[in-house]
């Protein structure tokens, strides 16, 4: 059993968010990159679980970017993990990324492959999606709970207002949220692990980019707080009813 | 040239969602100057022809009951073999459209922008106004391939509906075999949806333990909202998971959000930011929340939300 997890790059949830280039780019001056939370804590670590169950079960990471994305993924191999792959690029379009992925998928014959739900930075909720589509293979999205039996799975995922059990069959593409596993903060002894572990970088195979980015705009700042006192709540659902009328 | 919009629906009934994507769809539409239809995959009870008044034309439907449960491979071939001279899919970011859409953009090698907030800037191009960062920013995307994909945020588009009637039109597709078969459904009856709710009521660890969640529950149950919490509130099993909102947990853009004992961390602002108007009751006068507010009480909420809860009922008797 192999499975490919998909590991991206995306500035702490703490960021300040601004932009340069007549606004065009992202200010990343001073931003502390951090491995995507929901690739980190459930796509990662589940893996890893696996493989802590099975022996026989090998678990690759892949990123598509730039040479600047490498602290990341050693991180993410301190966690766990056999090797790691850097498809070798600085394109940002979905369907780019996600046929990069793809062809890695292809070539090592995976029959797992696991994503984030979304990255915190563009929020696409789509690269699994996408490589499902590209591979042909069944995509459960937005998953809350992986278990292996065989050659199935058996996947709860989110739906409106609760959720759906969900029997698979391998190969497929799991997008993994919370309740798939728990954070773990990497020790020592992998951290030491992580620096000799494979990590082979890869040129992009040849993909087409369907969108870019034109400009990106922050929301217009809020007009600030209107306190009511706590001793006259009737005034609060006068200004829900009358000025905001939300109620 | 026209627009195919994806007509999400579940227990027999097509979701409040879509009804956004049919309006956003066919005012889309009107402004390239083309038709815009809907395509239904599966079966409800309610009456197509009716859609004609969110402004479409026509209502393709793949009448076959084995599409009621999702498999995303599937559906996004049938939606695939629907596209006709569809230029512009429509799809709702929800949990339906965030599986199947991005698999139909693989298909036809359409390029795809997610969560859109608003209908594309056509002037000059293609581009589309995303939410990004969590609700922090927007990126205006252009989209250049022939076929484009959108899929837009829930509650951002206010539904519209004028007269109108659409004609049905069977599609005789045959659907795969799906890979995916739903073995259970564990869905919490008579409760509001959290993603598609107008008005949210949530709670956090200033509500000091799980006993104390009437409260909320009170005043949801007033306002006919959904309920939701902080993430150490979920994380310490006070409440369910799906009820978790924030950066790591469930975005959500209601009318109202009404956060309760929340200090408002940027990690929990990121899934409630896009927010129409927010509402913080929290007794810390310094607590960050009451800066991403627009109405606010500094108060200990055991004793200012029963009191809401009251003053509401007084105004909807
Ligand atoms: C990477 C990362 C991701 C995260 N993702 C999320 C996320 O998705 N969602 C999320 O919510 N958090 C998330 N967090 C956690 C976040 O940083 C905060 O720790 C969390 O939101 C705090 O929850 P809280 O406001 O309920 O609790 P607290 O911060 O403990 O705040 C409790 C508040 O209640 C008030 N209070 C106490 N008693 C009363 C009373 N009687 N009446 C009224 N008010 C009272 C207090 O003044 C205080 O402001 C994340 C953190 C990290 C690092
Ligand atoms: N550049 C990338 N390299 C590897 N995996 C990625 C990359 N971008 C996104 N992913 C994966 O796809 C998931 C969804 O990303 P997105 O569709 O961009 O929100 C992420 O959680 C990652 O698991």
């Amino acid at each position: 059993m192999k499975i490919l997890v998909c590991v991206s790059k995306t500035p702490d949830t703490t960021s300040k968010i601004a932009f340069t280039n007549g606004n065009t780019k992202f200010d990343d001056a001073g931003v502390q990159w951090i491995i995507n939370p929901y690739d980190e804590w459930y796509a990662l670590v589940r893996a890893i679980e696996l493989k802590e169950k099975d022996a026989s079960i090998t678990v690759h990471l892949v990123t598509v970017g730039g040479a600047d994305a490498e602290p990341i993924i050693r991180k993410a191999l301190a966690l766990g993990g056999d090797e790691a792959f850097r498809v070798n690029t600085d394109n940002h379009d979905s369907f780019y990324i996600a046929s990069q992925i793809a062809a890695i998928a292809k070539e090592g014959a995976y029959d797992l492959i696991f994503t984030g739900k979304e990255t915190i930075d563009y929020n696409g909720s789509s690269i699994g999606g996408l490589v499902a589509g590209l591979l042909d293979l069944p995509y459960i999205s937005l998953a809350t709970k992986f278990e292996l039996n065989g050659a199935t799975a058996t996947v709860n995922r989110e739906i409106e207002g609760g959720e759906e059990v969900n029997s698979v069959s391998l190969p497929a593409v799991i997008s993994c949220q919370k309740g798939v596993a728990e954070q773990r903060i990497p020790n020592m002894r992998g951290i030491m692990a992580a620096r000799t572990k494979p990590l082979k970088v890869v040129e992009p195979a040849a993909a087409d980019s369907l969108t870019s980015v034109a400009s990106f705009e922050l929301p217009p700042a809020k007009a600030g707080v209107k306190l009511v006192p706590a001793d006259n709540v009737a005034e609060l659902v006068r200004l829900l009813h009358e000025e905001a009328k939300v109620i | 040239m026209s627009v195919l919009i994806f007509i999400d629906h579940a227990d027999g009934h097509i979701k409040k969602a879509a009804f956004e994507a049919l309006t956003y769809g066919a005012d889309l539409a009107r402004q390239l100057g083309v038709q815009a239809g809907g395509l239904l995959l599966g079966t409800v009870s309610d009456d197509l022809a009716a859609l004609g008044k969110y402004g479409i034309t026509t209502v393709h439907q793949v009448n076959n009951e084995a599409l009621n449960q999702l498999d995303a491979q599937v559906q996004a071939k049938l939606v695939a073999q629907a596209v006709g001279d569809a230029t512009v899919l429509v799809f709702a970011h929800n949990q339906t459209g965030k599986a199947v859409a991005p698999r139909v953009s693989a298909l036809l090698k359409a390029g795809l922008v997610t969560g859109a907030v608003a209908l594309p800037d056509t002037s000059n191009g293609f581009v589309v106004k995303k939410s990004v960062f969590s609700g922090k920013a927007f990126a205006n995307i252009a989209i250049s391939s022939a076929v484009k994909i959108i899929t837009l945020n829930p509650n951002s588009y206010s539904i519209k509906t004028a007269e109108g009637t659409a004609a049905v039109n069977q599609l005789s597709l045959t659907p795969d075999v799906p890979k995916v078969t739903v073995t259970a459904v564990n869905k919490v009856s008579g409760e509001v949806p959290l993603t598609e709710a107008e008005i949210v009521v949530s709670g956090g660890r200033g509500l000091k333990g799980p006993e104390n969640w009437k409260l909320v529950e009170d005043l949801a149950h007033t306002l006919h909202a959904a309920t939701a919490c902080s993430r150490p509130v979920a994380d310490s099993h006070w409440r369910p998971h799906h009820e978790h909102v924030g950066q790591t947990g469930i975005q959500i853009a209601p009318n109202l959000y009404i956060a309760i004992g929340i200090s408002g961390a940027i990690q929990h602002l990121a899934g409630v930011n896009r927010s129409k108007v927010i509402v913080v009751i929290n007794k810390d006068p310094e607590a960050p929340f009451f800066k991403a507010a627009d109405y606010g009480i500094v108060g200990d909420a055991f004793e200012v939300v029963p009191q809401l809860t009251e003053a509401i009922k007084a105004i909807k008797k």
